[in-house]
């Protein structure tokens, strides 16, 4: 099959499959044998994982440890917008919200990054000059990842081009479903090919599971280790157009995955629950299980975000409240 | 920036419970003086004391003893089994009502964590009475023969790892099924059961149909030894529990008897490694590894040793050891000076018998009973450490290479209380359930508990069956047929 | 008539791991029927043939515990149809040590046989009857299932040497436990005709073993004995029963105590006989996808 975008790619020579990192060299030398290895990563018991995260959802965390954790969650924002109706200016004051999250208080911490389409990207970048903030962009036919290859690459080319610092990809969820791991693996590895930037670092990668299509525990467990071994700088929960979308069970398990991961072939790896984190409690108990999980190398921004947008002004409000030791609402944070 | 994640201190506050500086029995529904020595009971996180407490002298069981028998006669024998039931909802729900009260009082009596006291004792033994009420007037239901009839006065004495808890265990099958109770709490935990009292008292129980006489072993055994008790239910280590048979031997006493365990932890190389480790910590660790059927020896496949003992140490290194009020503590405090000289002398025995002790990095308070959650490898099935129950957090790493060798170590100990196994494959875990001789099998979990459930050994881990139906024949008459 | 033919009369031996063995002590005594005319020699089984009754019926428990229900209960229905094989012989047996009539000794046998039939049919019923789900508060399956106990000791009634007998070894072997049974001391011939039987009715060696002589002298050692994980005390000595149960607790042996007269073997069992040596396991599994 001939694609319009790419009309000689059947032709076009397949390059040789790129070698995960040791000791994982071979697993990918067939269908087969990556199945075997996918499939003989321990398995996930979902009621033992969703207790253990119940127990981890009862650590109270308060005064200090509260203002710590809130600063840091903040700082580990990628602050989201993904609608058909994003405009430049929606955009242009999402960035601006990013570099100050609350006016009031120049104290708070400026949030890791603003997640945009590709299109937007250039936008976003702008809006951010002479910051750290990172422009992430969605890419590869986000959010269902329905099209050809050749679609996906142009997208995160384009993107790439526009001043994106990172991609978030989505994986081909129907053929890792089908058991078709090397098309998936493949892809993440064309992906992260198309993420390089000339003369710079390449765009960081971050590897969409969409964990609510995957449904169980242990093809999120599968779903990770495949993403690291192609070579995803993050994995990502989802992409928030699917429910469930970030989950504690599931962020356990990927947290498990990049633990596992760096101690076997000494590779970081960092981890962003997406989608339905909203509340400074849910971002809290997110920090307590990497804390407790992967450990505290963990976090910071380098290694752990968390994709959200209405998250940030609880995450203010209770700032302010510890701040001035009295509640507030939402007129004391900015609409965006 | 590599600040650390520092929870800070998040005490519960003690300032909802009322202890007072003394008690006094519970006996007939008032508070008497006990005519014994009156002891203290001390809070084993910093050896403060809580209060003192009336030892209960034969006399005194006597006369619980005798307020028992008039409220079974008179009471709560000719009761409608409904209205019975009726008490029994209402004590379930008055437990929820001052649940906060019980799991800070636990806490400070045992030391166990508030975190378990709240989420795992005070609930489920709110549970138990909820449970049990139901039964009160569906009996005939039971599949325990036509008509069943209670026995009587039921002479109770429980242990210190939990005393609410066990109290529920106890009293509530009791109650349901129409009988009356001598309740002896643990020498060292008496304040729950205490409370447990007033709360019989705001649900208007008719006097003397639940008495509680604190003391210690000569409490415990004037309990057991009193002619007019029906029944005999002992939770409790198995040289007393063999005492306590012979004490009742030659009577009419119906006898129950849950003792001491050995579990083993079978972990396969299938395993679900991540929830097998969880399953470790919580089966040897939970409330200090004071559980009768706690995992405490570690079976795990020679092929998968050094993967799961590495997880393991991962592991138990984040587990949180200090103030049992503290809401993020894991690990409390041992519960006396005893029970800590008993987990030393064993744990050094460990080592002096050639295995390898490791605990993580863990510094312990300076007042107080605490031991480091521990682990012992290089563990022969000869080691005491292997055979003897410790009853603390300690636990013993053996390996085998078979399916049929798992089962063979499982079952060799003398008891027979209860047992893990971790694999994916649902036709090994039956198989291997079914060959396990031990009267509580958790396969891919551990140390679950539900009133519905029923709980008991094998062999010399006692007999009888606390919760669910089998729960209830311990307190009623053989049916004839 | 003109029979001159002599009979040729039994040795009455031990049951023990399948075989007929003599007492290891070489001891023998007199059975005599009720007006002290001899009946037989019987074995006088000693502590040593306790104790090695008990290693058989230890090695016999993995497998028998371990058939299915069904087997069991063609099995122990086997036995019924042995034993209604040799009606006549029972009867005879019965008749002279119990000193009964012709027609109160049938009915015994009758209800003897009776008494293997009902229990055959019980081995299937156990798991449904004393097991079944328990709905716990959680996402977990969580069932009971009644398990046997282990080596059951069985002091058999003293009185009632057949019917009372298999009253007592045939409820132990339904639910799956192995037997070492001291018969009456005075009435011990069916015991023995007994044993013949289960020798011959796939009851696999070691599962039920019949020890004729003196519960007063082998229910010491058979209480106190580690190995042995439960014991019936009804044909005990009165004066002895407290001590034995006293012994018993030693390895937290389940108790049946001595009732105070021995009952009407006739009377239907229920489960009386059958719970009391039944364990209760209870599994628990997650439910999760």
């Amino acid at each position: 099959m001939t694609h319009v975008l790419d009309p000689d790619a059947p032709a076009a020579a397949i390059p040789p499959r790129r070698e995960p990192l040791a000791p994982y060299r071979d697993v990918t030398r067939s269908d087969a044998a990556f199945r075997a290895f996918l499939h003989g990563l321990p398995g996930v018991d979902q009621v033992g994982a969703e207790s253990r995260v119940a127990v981890l959802g009862t650590r109270s965390i308060k005064t200090t440890a509260k203002a710590w954790a809130i600063d840091t969650a903040i700082s580990m924002v990628d602050l989201t917008t993904l609608e058909g109706a994003d405009t430049p200016g929606k955009v242009r004051s999402l960035a601006a919200k990013a570099r100050r999250p609350d006016p009031g208080d120049p104290t708070t911490p400026p949030v890791a990054a603003v997640c945009v389409y590709g299109d937007l990207a250039g936008v976003a970048k702008e809006a951010l000059t002479c910051t750290d903030i990172s422009v992430a962009a969605v890419a590869t036919a986000f959010p269902s990842g329905r099209a050809s290859r050749a679609v996906k690459l142009a997208d995160v080319r384009d993107a790439v081009a526009n001043g994106a610092d990172e991609i978030d990809m989505v994986i081909d969820r129907g053929a890792f479903l089908a058991g078709r791991y090397l098309d998936v693996y493949d892809e993440i590895v064309a992906v992260k090919e198309a993420c390089a930037r000339p003369g710079k670092d390449p765009a960081h990668l971050k590897v969409i599971l969409e964990t609510g299509e995957l449904v169980t525990l242990d093809n999120v467990r599968r779903a990770s280790w495949l993403a690291m071994l192609a070579g995803g700088d993050f994995i990502k929960t989802s992409t928030g157009k699917v429910s469930p979308a970030a989950t504690l069970p599931v962020c356990l398990v990927m947290l498990e995955a990049v633990r596992d991961f760096r101690a076997a072939t000494g590779r970081q790896v960092g981890v962003k629950p997406a989608g339905g984190i909203r509340t400074t409690k849910d971002a809290i108990k997110h920090l307590v299980l990497v804390n407790e999980v992967a450990g505290p190398d963990w976090l910071t921004p380098d290694w752990f975000r968390l994709g959200a947008s209405s998250l940030l002004n609880d995450l203010l409000l209770q700032r302010q409240k510890l701040r001035t030791g009295h509640y507030s609402g939402p007129d004391h944070v900015s609409v965006d | 920036m590599t600040q650390l994640f520092e929870y800070a201190p998040a005490p519960e506050s003690r300032s909802i419970v009322d202890i007072a500086p003394s008690y006094g029995l519970f006996v007939d529904g008032e508070f008497v003086d006990g005519s014994g020595t009156p002891f203290t009971t001390v809070n084993p996180a910093t050896e403060e004391v809580l209060s003192e407490v009336a030892s209960a002298t034969d006399a005194d069981v006597d006369r619980a003893v005798r307020a028992a028998r008039r409220a079974f006669t008179r009471v709560w024998g000719p009761m409608r089994p409904a209205d019975r039931g009726k008490y029994l909802f209402r004590i379930a729900r008055l437990l929820q009502e001052r649940a906060r009260e019980f799991a800070v009082l636990e806490s400070l009596d045992n030391g166990k964590p508030i975190r378990e006291s709240r989420d795992v004792d005070v609930p489920l033994a709110a549970a138990h009475f909820f449970y049990h009420a139901g039964w009160a007037d569906k009996l005939d239901w039971a599949g325990l023969g036509p008509g069943p009839k209670p026995l009587g006065v039921a002479g109770q004495v429980i242990p210190w790892n939990f005393p609410l808890l066990m109290l529920a265990w106890k009293v509530a099958p009791a109650l349901a099924t129409g009988n009356t109770v001598v309740l002896k709490p643990a020498e060292t935990t008496p304040l729950t059961a205490l409370l447990f009292a007033e709360v019989c008292r705001q649900a208007d129980l008719p006097p003397g149909v639940v008495n509680i006489v604190t003391g210690a072993g000569d409490t415990g055994r004037a309990v057991v030894a009193h002619e007019d008790v029906d029944k005999v239910a002992f939770t409790g280590s198995t040289e007393v529990g063999r005492s306590i048979a012979r004490a009742v031997a030659g009577t009419r006493k119906k006898l129950t008897l849950e003792l001491g365990g050995k579990a083993a932890n079978i972990v396969f190389d299938d395993a679900p490694i991540d929830q097998a480790v969880e399953g470790i910590v919580r089966g040897v660790f939970f409330n200090q590894g004071h559980v009768c059927c706690a995992g405490s020896r570690l079976l795990v496949q020679e092929n998968v040793h050094d993967e799961v003992i590495a997880s393991l140490q991962r592991r138990i290194g984040t587990l949180r050891l200090g103030d049992p009020l503290d809401k993020n503590t894991d690990i409390g405090a041992i519960n006396s000076a005893e029970q800590l000289a008993r987990i030393r002398e064993l744990s050094d025995v460990g080592e002096a018998e050639g295995a390898s002790r490791w605990q993580p990095a863990c510094e312990l308070p300076d007042r107080g009973w605490w031991f480091p959650p521990t682990v012992f490898t290089d563990v022969s099935p000869a080691h005491r450490i292997a055979r003897d129950e410790v009853f603390g957090p300690v636990l013993s790493v053996l390996t085998f290479r078979t399916p049929d060798e798992a089962v063979a170590k499982a079952n060799n100990t003398t008891y027979g209380l209860s047992a893990g196994i971790w694999t994916e494959k649902g036709s090994r875990i039956l198989a291997i359930a079914d060959r396990l001789r031990a009267g509580v099998v958790w396969a891919n979990t551990f140390n679950e508990f539900d009133p519905t459930s029923p709980f008991g050994g094998y062999k010399q881990s006692g007999y009888g069956r606390e919760g669910g139906r089998h729960g209830l024949a311990a307190y009623l008459q053989e049916a004839d047929k | 008539m003109s029979t001159d033919r002599l009979a040729v009369r039994k040795t009455y031996k031990l049951y023990v791991n399948g075989a007929f063995p003599r007492s290891e002590s070489g001891r023998t005594y007199e059975v005599t029927d009720p007006k002290g005319g001899f009946l037989a020699n019987a074995s006088w089984a000693s502590r040593k043939d306790a104790r090695d009754a008990v290693v058989a019926a230890r090695a016999a428990f993995a497998k028998w515990s371990g058939a299915t229900a069904y087997n069991r209960g063609q099995v122990l229905y086997r036995v019924a149809e042995v034993m209604e094989g040799r009606h006549a012989q029972f009867c005879d047996e019965v008749a002279a040590g119990e000193g009964l009539s012709g027609s109160r000794a049938r009915a015994a046998v009758d209800a003897a046989i009776d008494r293997w039939v009902w229990y055959a049919g019980w081995t299937d019923k156990l798991g449904a009857v004393l097991g079944g789900a328990n709905p716990v508060a959680g996402p977990y399956f969580d069932f009971s299932l009644p398990e046997p106990t282990g080596v059951v000791a069985v002091l058999a009634p003293q009185r009632s040497s057949l019917l009372g007998l298999v009253s007592v070894l045939a409820p132990v072997l339904a639910g799956g436990n192995t037997a070492v049974v001291v018969t009456s001391r005075t009435r011990p011939l069916p015991a023995v005709t007994l044993g013949e039987v289960l020798a011959t009715s796939d009851v696999p060696a070691g599962v039920a073993n019949l020890l004729t002589g003196d519960a007063g002298e082998i229910g010491p050692w058979l209480a106190e004995h580690d190995d042995v994980d439960a014991i019936d005390l009804t044909g005990a000595p009165a004066e002895q029963a407290m001590e034995l149960e006293r012994l018993a607790a030693g390895s937290i042996k389940r108790v049946v105590r001595p009732p105070a007269e021995e009952p009407d073997w006739s009377a239907n069992p229920g489960l009386t006989r059958l719970t009391p040596f039944l364990e209760t396991k209870t599994v628990w599994h997650p439910m999760g996808l």
